[in-house]
């Protein structure tokens, strides 16, 4: 498992996929932060600005960078290879996902000058800052298990983006006002699961700096659930 | 002494189509089994269950005595699997990639390093160890795939096309080290070179319409019209039948 999440980390750096990513997330997390952020007009030393536009950040690049995480193993005709090697299906996914989130961890280390800028202008809260950044890992690997899951249904890079990228929508969108509220005067029951399964919703706790274990449990669970969609999709579609 | 390869009435079905259908035969040590057949016989689709990638419809095959499906990571560390159209990753060389094969089969350190370095050796990858294998030609991104096959010296090795892709010469020291190799192992080759068959197989099974039709030591089945060649176009175009 750990020699499939070293190749697989391996080949993002192999390849210009990482450095691509890396790039246009941090100009991009940079570019947000600043200027819708209004980072310096708010006279406050946090990184609020800065997390509330990660989520929406991962949803379009995260599945950018799971798209190819199966369907391109299905193309290159190496899913069989893999497959065929000692390990169980539960393993390759893990280890799969495993390099992708660390890949994710990268990225959102390489934000480390925004830290650096606030604890220079000001003195910020350390803590919250920290949980932040949890919480951003988290969301990054709840999108990475979706997309990852839906990677695995296509050899078609091209429709595995586009359909994580609506997944991780409905997951991030469930619980905003204008969803909760048109569901509440509708159909009062979905309104509180759609609240519920809100990845954003359960972002937002993290970026106040509150660690609760119902939000951990939360994502684990969440991540755990799509790994194992992933590995009975795989089961079920791995010669087609 | 018990086969190293046994299948029994292995079926696959993809909805209404029977890709192959009760297909049952053993292979012991010491054997090498040319798989003969016309293109979408069932050759690759058999192949592909006996390696675990493919769930039969019906029917079981075992590797050293482990269900491929029931047992399948004992059954796949004692199986080297070279896959139709031997693929591998592109962006990776070629002692990188033997070396992840070697890690996801658990050797390590010393151990995996004379791994590498001899199927390295067996498969005359040396020259290009460093390269990315999207450079390589055929011949040797087919030999890399059949390295990858022969890392961990498996007891039962399933090859599909090795030959495919080979220059003759490339073709000779495949077929020598098939043979080096045979006494020790049990091999199944897919191929679609008769005159292959008949150097290096003790056993040839030809498969049409998903059926296996014949099962026989190549020389018999030769004997049986005026060569190899003309015994298996009157089998598989039906003639026979």
């Amino acid at each position: 498992m750990i020699a499939i999440a070293r190749r697989e980390l391996g080949s993002y750096f192999a390849t210009p996929v990482a450095y691509v990513f890396i790039v246009i997330f941090l100009a991009l997390a940079g570019a947000l932060t600043f200027t819708l952020g209004n980072f310096f007009g708010r006279g406050q030393a946090d990184l609020n600005p800065f997390f509330s536009f990660i989520p929406w950040l991962f949803l379009f690049l995260v599945p950018a960078l799971t798209m190819r995480l199966w369907a391109e193993e299905r193309r290159q005709g190496t899913i069989e290879l893999l497959l065929t090697l000692p390990v169980t299906q539960w393993q390759a996914v893990l280890g799969k996902f495993l390099a992708a989130w660390a890949f994710c961890a990268i990225a959102l280390a390489l934000t480390f000058p925004l830290w650096l800028t606030v604890n220079w202008l000001g003195r910020p809260d350390n803590g919250v800052i920290l949980a932040g950044y949890v919480g951003c890992l988290f969301v990054a690997g709840a999108y990475l298990a979706v997309g990852a899951a839906i990677s695995a249904l296509t050899k078609n890079q091209v429709i595995a983006f586009v359909l994580a990228v609506s997944a991780c929508f409905v997951f991030a969108a469930a619980g905003s006002p204008v969803v909760t509220e048109f569901l509440s005067a509708n159909l009062p029951v979905l309104a509180d699961i759609a609240r519920a399964v809100s990845v954003n919703e359960r972002f937002s706790g993290f970026t106040r700096g509150v660690v609760s274990a119902r939000d951990l449990i939360f994502f684990a669970s969440f991540i755990l659930f799509w790994l194992l969609v992933n590995t009975v999709v795989l089961e079920h579609r791995k010669a087609d | 002494m018990a086969a190293l390869i046994e299948i029994e009435g292995l079926t696959k079905r993809f909805g209404a189509f029977t890709a192959v259908e009760g297909v049952s035969f053993s292979v012991s040590k010491g054997e090498v089994v040319g798989f003969l057949g016309p293109n979408g016989a069932g050759k690759s689709t058999t192949m592909r269950m006996l390696a675990g990638f493919m769930a039969p419809s019906a029917g079981t095959a075992r590797i050293c005595g482990f269900d491929v499906q029931e047992q399948s990571v004992a059954a796949r560390r004692n199986l080297g699997f070279l896959p139709e159209g031997a693929p591998t990753y592109p962006e990776m060389t070629v002692s990188g990639f033997l070396g992840f094969c070697g890690r996801v089969r658990g050797f390590r350190g010393a151990e995996l390093a004379t791994r590498i370095a001899r199927a390295m050796e067996r498969t005359e990858l040396q020259g290009v160890r460093l390269q990315p294998i999207e450079t390589l030609s055929k011949g040797f991104k087919r030999r890399v795939g059949l390295a990858q096959a022969l890392l961990h010296d498996p007891a039962v090795l399933v090859l599909d096309e090795p030959t495919d892709g080979l220059d003759p010469n490339q073709k000779h020291e495949v077929r020598t080290l098939i043979q080096e190799m045979a006494p020790e192992k049990a091999i199944i080759i897919s191929t679609h070179i008769l005159e292959e068959v008949e150097a290096v197989c003790t056993r040839a099974i030809i498969i049409a319409r998903g059926r296996l039709i014949v099962d026989k030591p190549p020389r018999e089945l030769a004997a049986e019209g005026p060569d190899l060649e003309a015994v298996f176009r009157r089998l598989t175009t039906g003639e026979a039948a």
